[in-house]
């Protein structure tokens, strides 16, 4: 028996899992928010980009983006965009809200042509940018069926 | 003109924050589709989609074909009083359509 036995291996196995780099956004990905965000870099936070990590049918996901803002009129969420990395578009939807939606919350449906990973986008009024990327596993994918 | 759904609280407080659904009965052709002769199917979505309260403007949005068909959108509104709330959704191929729904704010 060596000195690293199956079990320590297997944790290290779990560990590098665990540790693998949050969100690195994919290049496709990375060129379209940097299209969008210009010379700001988005920052991640406050949004939150919810769908299911596992979806059977990619012709109709739902998904819901919420902003952490007072959304008053001095502090709210001015846009809310969504890409994604493996449709044949990177853009899905853009959003313009103001203080007048008193919360921002947005949600619609969405087709994801596969797994792959999704960004969500706010611009706030103070020019900051906050983002949360998602990795979706798609099992039955949109456009299959001619 | 297409079957549209709006759903909101019938009768919402002043002040209060309520949930607006819009559905829209629209195949979202996304472009990228072949026919069963093999033929790219032209484009033919909604690309625009905006909700004005008195004039106006609530939430816009621009849409993409990555948006499933029957487009459904959901957003928030601070009631801002009785009046009228338009929506207006233009799309490919000149596609436009307009609701209206009176607001009762007690």
């Amino acid at each position: 028996m060596s000195t690293i036995g199956r079990r320590s291996l297997l944790a290290a196995g779990a560990l590098s899992l665990l540790l693998r780099p949050a969100h690195a956004l994919s290049p496709e990905l990375q060129a379209a928010v940097r299209a969008w965000a210009g010379a700001t870099l988005p920052r991640e936070g406050r949004v939150l980009l919810d769908i299911a990590p596992l979806v059977e049918n990619g012709n109709a996901v739902p998904i819901r983006i919420t902003v952490d803002s007072p959304m008053t009129a001095a502090a709210f969420v001015q846009e809310i965009v969504v890409f994604n990395e493996r449709n044949p578009q990177r853009d899905v939807a853009r959003f313009t809200l103001g203080p007048v939606n008193g919360r921002a919350d947005v949600a619609t449906r969405i087709r994801l042509a596969t797994s792959q990973q999704l960004v969500a986008l706010a611009r706030l009024n103070d020019g900051s940018l906050w983002s949360h990327t998602v990795d979706v596993v798609v099992t039955l994918a949109a456009c299959i069926e001619g | 003109m297409a079957r549209s759904l709006i759903h909101l609280p019938a009768n919402p407080r002043r002040g209060e924050v309520v949930e607006i659904r819009v559905t829209l009965a629209h195949a979202m052709e996304t472009g990228y589709r072949p026919d069963s002769e093999g033929r790219l199917q032209p484009r033919n979505i909604v690309t625009q989609f905006s909700c004005h309260f008195e004039g106006q403007p609530v939430f816009e949005a621009q849409l993409y074909p990555a948006i499933a068909a029957n487009p459904y959108l959901a957003f928030s509104w601070r009631v801002a009083g009785s009046g009228s709330l338009s929506f207006r959704w233009e799309g490919d191929n000149g596609f436009v359509q307009a609701e209206t729904v009176a607001v009762q704010a007690t």
